[in-house]
């Protein structure tokens, strides 16, 4: 049928639009590696080794530090019953709405030299600038304590699913084969929950690898800071598109491991009952109790205050225009790129409904990947590419009509757009997705049977049960937007700033104090999706497992 | 109220033929039954009739008005047919209220919460018109899918293993509640399944499937005893195929010894065959001089069926009543008692001479 082939070049030619970021870095390695690069070549001898020593470095720490923390909450909240543990179970998602760089913000204002706790410190023991030796936060250490304090959720939120789906007879099968809790934790739980946690652990390390904002302000060269770097100090593109290869490289490996671990172990349980939990008491409940509480007093609670006290000191910032016409700018972007990413999620989700065959579903998928890409790999790709067609236009139109247009895409929020509908669409998509699937084939057909047109059927039965998964598609992209830094930094047209760009001037500038009321309304919106996603793991376990990737 | 006719359809998906060459006729007011084991093309037959599938060959009518044919397809919407789902479908953000009027779009708001209470009061569900489908269990949700397809008065009612996902007990009960009410409003319907009990139960005809073609289309009572074809004696009802041949007087010489009937006439001398034993056509009978020693008994609540081996070691299936116990193991006369005997030639799955294609019968 011509119909269902055009509708199906239109799905595919989607996907390829949507994948030409990581083609042009694909094709600028595959140049690389035929022609070979003086520059790259330069920069091996030079600054390679070091980003890749740094970026194993924090990306070990991170992996150790949010399987430390993650594990031990999500296994303390679902099988210890201590007081706080209900709220703790959803609490424990706070951090996930504070982006990465703005904890880093928060905890240098708090330890510096400066900062209230090195203060306390002198006038407690009457000690001067260097009697003492304090622990520096802008470091690699340092990175590497925030990125894990803000990212351990991840691994928090799979692996309480997968405890929660553990069937209570495993546990009382062990119990009754006369292991104690912790021997059941460490024998039946835990490689129970490795693919899980694994899955958990990749995404959290995903999101290191995108991570620019926490690294350059700590001053770590990881592959994100040396491809800003080499292109604004340098001036060196192929450089930096280069650097983005590799990095493309090692976030395909991060997603290699993760595919492997579901392939390799799928442990699945038909039983529904869950497991009795242990009851906590004295010493045991109070310990229990604190090792959670901290990870969400560290990651959450103290950052945020300090995000408040700062927005209080500088309570001037919110009663100037500028600062809304900030606010104004950040939230038509983010709104206007949620439904741009929510209309292409919807037409690709109807697509793989309608023409399910493999070209569609692999064109679908692969649309999808951008969420693990960088975002800052993809600005970077795109900008190449834009920048061609760009200086093609111009050329055409001062030929033909004697008129410079300027830079028509890579110059406006055209680029933004595209860069965000790249990054996201995955998150839409999922949602969507899983919308959709709940409405059955066979309610089509009920309702076409019942003499309404496909049409009608769209207005009376899809558009009603899809609203939820639509909003929530909107929200959790619009939310995502807000809070993107490095594609934003590069692709926005000149003069244009949002709340995170500010922010992050003016903790460049050293004015700490002025990124509070930003980074708060950042933060404040963050929690929306986080408590979409409480609510969703409260109502379900099952649906939590699917959750993680929209985050 | 309509009849349906299917004359030689045939349907592809993909390229695969998946029903070939089916005729039949359903006339005002009767319930057909399609039966068949899972993959033979039965509920792809039914989504032709409803027009979600185009046909390759043949072509579908209702009241002698072409609605389907390889040229061309009437879009479901437009035919009038009411149709309830194997999942139900139910809209899960309408109330059953809402659920049942769904269909009913040119009726008023009055007529068409007299027609919800009337169908409510009928299905044994009144005073659940606010309720969602959620609420419900799967019995109430299954209703009220009858009831969603019955509401706007369609031609013709399609059924897609309506009962499959419910119990085995509620399943029986609510074959008959359904053949009652699709009596009461005098509908035609059509019904999909794998289970013969439930055949039996709502079906005035009966046909069985088997990859892609109806073996045989007729009432349930000809489709157990008087199979047409191997296939449809081996899946329907409990039976074992034995051999035999038939001789020049025109008896048929076999394990169970001689057996004369009329359905031999027909039959060349000298034909090897086999046919159907059902465990009704063989009685016990202490003075028989056909032996068996008892290999396994199954009690099946009135009666016990007895797995009996023959000294030529064929094993064959009979019944008797459930308070005279004989023990595994102990010897028991038989006697052949056949009604109407079943034969098929034996090289071949067809009884000779007597096989076609069903066509268009008229009742």
């Amino acid at each position: 049928m011509p119909q269902q082939f055009w509708r199906q070049t239109s799905l595919v030619l989607t996907a390829v639009v949507l994948g030409i970021p990581l083609l042009v870095i694909c094709w600028s390695l595959l140049d690389l590696l035929v022609s070979g690069s003086e520059t790259l070549s330069h920069l091996w001898q030079t600054v390679v080794p070091e980003y890749i020593r740094n970026s194993l470095a924090l990306l070990l720490g991170v992996a150790i530090g949010v399987i430390l923390l993650g594990v031990s909450t999500a296994w303390l909240t679902t099988a210890c019953r201590f007081p706080g543990q209900k709220f703790l179970s959803w609490a424990l998602l706070l951090p996930l709405a504070m982006p990465a760089y703005i904890t880093a913000y928060t905890y240098t204002g708090l330890l510096d030299f400066s900062g209230p706790v090195q203060s306390t410190l002198r006038s407690l023991t009457g000690w001067g600038f260097g009697d003492y030796w304090f622990p520096e936060i802008r470091s690699l250490g340092g990175a590497i304590a925030v990125l894990s304090l803000v990212l351990f959720p991840y691994v928090y939120l799979i692996t309480r699913a997968t405890f929660l789906q553990q069937s209570a007879t495993t546990i009382e099968a062990g119990r009754s084969l006369g292991l104690n809790p912790w021997q059941c934790f460490w024998r039946l739980a835990m490689p129970l929950a490795r693919p899980a946690i694994v899955t958990g652990t990749t995404l959290a390390l995903m999101e290191t690898l995108a991570d620019y904002g926490t690294v350059q302000y700590f001053g770590v060269t990881t592959f994100t800071t040396g491809i800003f770097r080499t292109w604004y100090g340098l001036g060196d593109l192929n450089g930096a598109l280069q650097l983005a290869g590799i990095l493309l490289i090692a976030v395909v490996m991060l997603m290699l491991i993760e595919q492997w671990s579901r392939r390799a172990a799928r442990y699945d349980q038909r039983q529904q009952r869950s497991a009795e939990p242990f009851r906590l008491r004295g010493w045991r409940a109070l310990a229990a109790a604190s090792v959670c509480w901290l990870p969400l007093l560290f990651g959450f609670l103290l950052p945020a205050s300090q995000l408040l006290s700062w927005s209080v000191q500088r309570w001037q910032i919110w009663q100037s225009a500028e600062f809304w016409q900030l606010a104004g700018n950040s939230f038509l972007l983010a709104s206007s790129a949620a439904l741009l990413v929510m209309l292409i999620a919807l037409w690709l989700a109807y697509g793989r409904r309608q023409v399910n065959n493999p070209v569609v579903r692999t064109s679908v998928t692969l649309a999808g990947l951008g969420y693990a890409m960088p975002g800052l790999v993809i600005a970077v790709g795109l900008l190449l590419m834009l920048g061609r067609v760009d200086q093609w236009l111009i050329a055409l139109s001062q030929d033909w009509f004697d008129y410079n247009p300027g830079l028509l895409l890579s110059g406006t929020l055209f680029a933004l757009l595209f860069a965000y509908s790249v990054r996201f669409l995955s998150v839409a998509l999922q949602t969507i997705s899983a919308g959709l699937a709940e409405i059955r084939p066979s309610m089509d057909e009920a309702a076409r049977i019942q003499g309404y047109s496909p049409l009608q059927v769209l207005r009376r039965i899809h558009a009603p049960l899809l609203r939820p998964s639509i909003l929530t598609a909107l929200l959790l992209v619009g939310v995502d937007v807000l809070k993107e830094l490095p594609a934003t930094l590069v692709l926005r047209p000149f003069d244009f700033n949002t709340l995170a760009v500010r922010a992050y001037e003016m903790a460049g500038d050293e004015r700490l104090a002025d990124a509070g009321p930003p980074a708060l309304m950042m933060v404040l919106v963050g929690l929306i999706p986080v408590i979409l996603l409480s609510r969703a793991m409260l109502k379900s376990s099952r649906k939590a497992l699917k959750e993680p990737e929209f985050v | 109220m309509s009849s349906l006719t299917l004359q030689h359809i045939g349907i592809m998906i993909a390229q695969n033929p998946i029903v070939r060459h089916v005729s039949l006729t359903l006339a005002s007011g009767e319930i057909g039954c399609l039966l068949g084991p899972s993959g033979c093309g039965k509920t792809t037959l039914l989504r032709g009739i409803a027009g979600f599938q185009a046909l390759h060959e043949g072509q579908i009518l209702l009241d002698d008005q072409v609605v389907s044919s390889s040229t061309t397809t009437q879009p479901p919407e437009q035919r009038g047919i009411g149709m309830v789902f194997q999942d139900f479908a139910l809209f899960p953000h309408l109330t059953v209220a809402e659920n049942i009027a769904f269909g009913m779009r040119k009726a008023s708001s009055t007529e068409r919460r007299l027609r919800v209470d009337e169908l409510l009061t009928r299905i044994g569900l009144p005073g659940y018109q606010g309720r969602y489908p959620h609420e419900l269990s799967g019995g109430q949700q299954q209703r009220i899918a009858l009831a969603r397809a019955l509401a706007p008065r369609p031609r013709i009612l399609l059924l897609d293993e309506p009962f499959s996902s419910l119990d085995a007990e509620l399943r029986e009960k609510l074959a008959l509640e359904v053949r009652q009410l699709l009596k009461q409003e005098g509908i035609t319907a059509l019904l999909v399944t794998h289970d013969q009990q439930e055949a039996f139960a709502m079906a005035d005809k009966a046909g069985m499937m088997y990859q892609g073609e109806l073996l045989q289309w007729e009432t349930p009572y000809q489709l157990y005893h008087t199979p047409r074809h191997q296939l449809v004696a081996d899946f329907i009802g409990h039976g074992v195929l034995m051999q035999g041949t038939v001789n020049a007087s025109g008896s048929l010489a076999s394990p169970l010894g001689m057996i004369e009937n009329s359905a031999l006439l027909q039959v060349a001398a000298g034909t090897p065959v086999s046919f159907l034993v059902r465990p009704d056509d063989i009685v016990m009978d202490p003075r028989s001089r056909l032996r068996g020693t008892i290999k396994s008994r199954g009690f099946r609540g009135a009666h016990n069926l007895y797995t009996v081996a023959l000294p030529s070691g064929i094993e064959i299936l009979t019944l008797s009543p459930s308070h005279e116990q004989l023990e595994v193991g102990s010897k028991i006369g038989l006697r052949p008692e056949f009604d109407h005997l079943v034969v098929f030639a034996a090289d071949y799955c067809e009884l000779p001479g007597s096989w076609q294609l069903p066509e268009a019968q008229t009742p």
